[in-house]
């Protein structure tokens, strides 16, 4: 079933800060093979202009796309994430996301396409630091596979 | 933000370092871990077969985070990633032996932009399929 158009332009309450700790990053880092010293080395970072490690550029989708759980679960919404896959990601970023930020996102509808029976779901994800001041804006667009014939 | 490559040192059609990024079982693990993404599309065949898919396949966050890497490397400073988009168009599949699959990534300067920025347009591969497309990024040089 197509979703309801009056979503869009809809935007949700900020998320709950999350404070991006170093070790997280190194975490992230080594799950990915990234051996660059900037997330894991401070003096490193310092050298490159950073107050502390830096995340690599995809780390903020973990924030971002949990905040846009608020928009996939929204029961008004009605969206069956059963069947939705990730379509594109995109990120814009202010500076890059650093150890000891606490992060806020406030997650907007951009658009609802339906498309030879897929829902097409774009979210904004707009990220904050503790000051106010903006960090990253993360873009997904989530296609809703239209149901099976029959199913 | 301090790029080791210089602005003035580029040209449109410039050519990175390409890479290939090996993807196995233990890599995805690792990156639901550290991701938090526990879908089990990603680790448990039984599941991504009932679901149609061929295999288990990678995160589609873990190829565009192992792209990049060919723009930050080149870079030199991760913070001078200003933009970076995907679009996923094929999944990557990751078979239960010991080899996994490979994304193979390549990267060249497709425009000179304002503030010492380039567009660097992405290719990424994987047993011969387009695994990413509209792959972009812009960073910001020396």
């Amino acid at each position: 079933m197509a979703l309801d158009q009056s979503f869009v332009g809809r935007s949700y309450p900020p998320t709950d800060p999350y404070e991006v700790g170093r070790e997280k990053i190194r975490e992230f880092a080594e799950a990915v093979g990234d051996a660059n010293p900037a997330y894991t080395d401070p003096e490193a970072a310092k050298a490159l202009g950073h107050a502390d490690v830096i995340a690599p550029p995809t780390f903020v989708f973990a924030i971002s796309f949990k905040a846009a759980g608020q928009v996939i679960e929204d029961p008004q919404l009605g969206l069956d994430f059963s069947r939705v896959v990730h379509g594109d990601q995109k990120f814009a970023y202010t500076r890059p996301v650093r150890a000891g930020d606490r992060l806020t996102v406030t997650s907007t509808i951009e658009a609802i396409r339906s498309m030879a029976g897929n829902d097409i779901l774009d979210i904004r994800g707009e990220v904050h630091d503790e000051s106010g001041e903006h960090v990253v804006t993360a873009w997904t667009k989530l296609v809703a596979r239209a149901a099976e014939e029959g199913a | 933000m301090t790029a080791k490559i210089a602005y003035a040192d580029v040209e449109v059609g410039t050519e990175l370092p390409a890479r290939t990024f090996p993807v196995n079982r233990a890599t995805l693990v690792r990156y639901a871990g550290a991701s938090g993404d526990f879908n089990p599309i990603h680790w448990n065949e039984r599941f991504a077969k009932e679901v149609g898919l061929p295999d288990v396949i990678a995160h589609g966050m873990f190829t565009m985070a192992s792209a990049i890497r060919v723009v930050t490397d080149w870079a030199g400073d991760p913070g001078a990633v200003v933009e970076y988009g995907v679009r996923f168009t094929k999944p990557v599949v990751v078979p239960d032996d010991d080899k996994g699959a490979l994304v193979e990534v390549s990267a060249k300067v497709a425009a000179k932009l304002d503030d010492n920025t380039v567009r660097v347009d992405l290719t990424a591969t994987s047993a011969g399929q387009k695994v990413l497309g509209m792959s972009r990024a812009v960073v910001r040089l020396a």
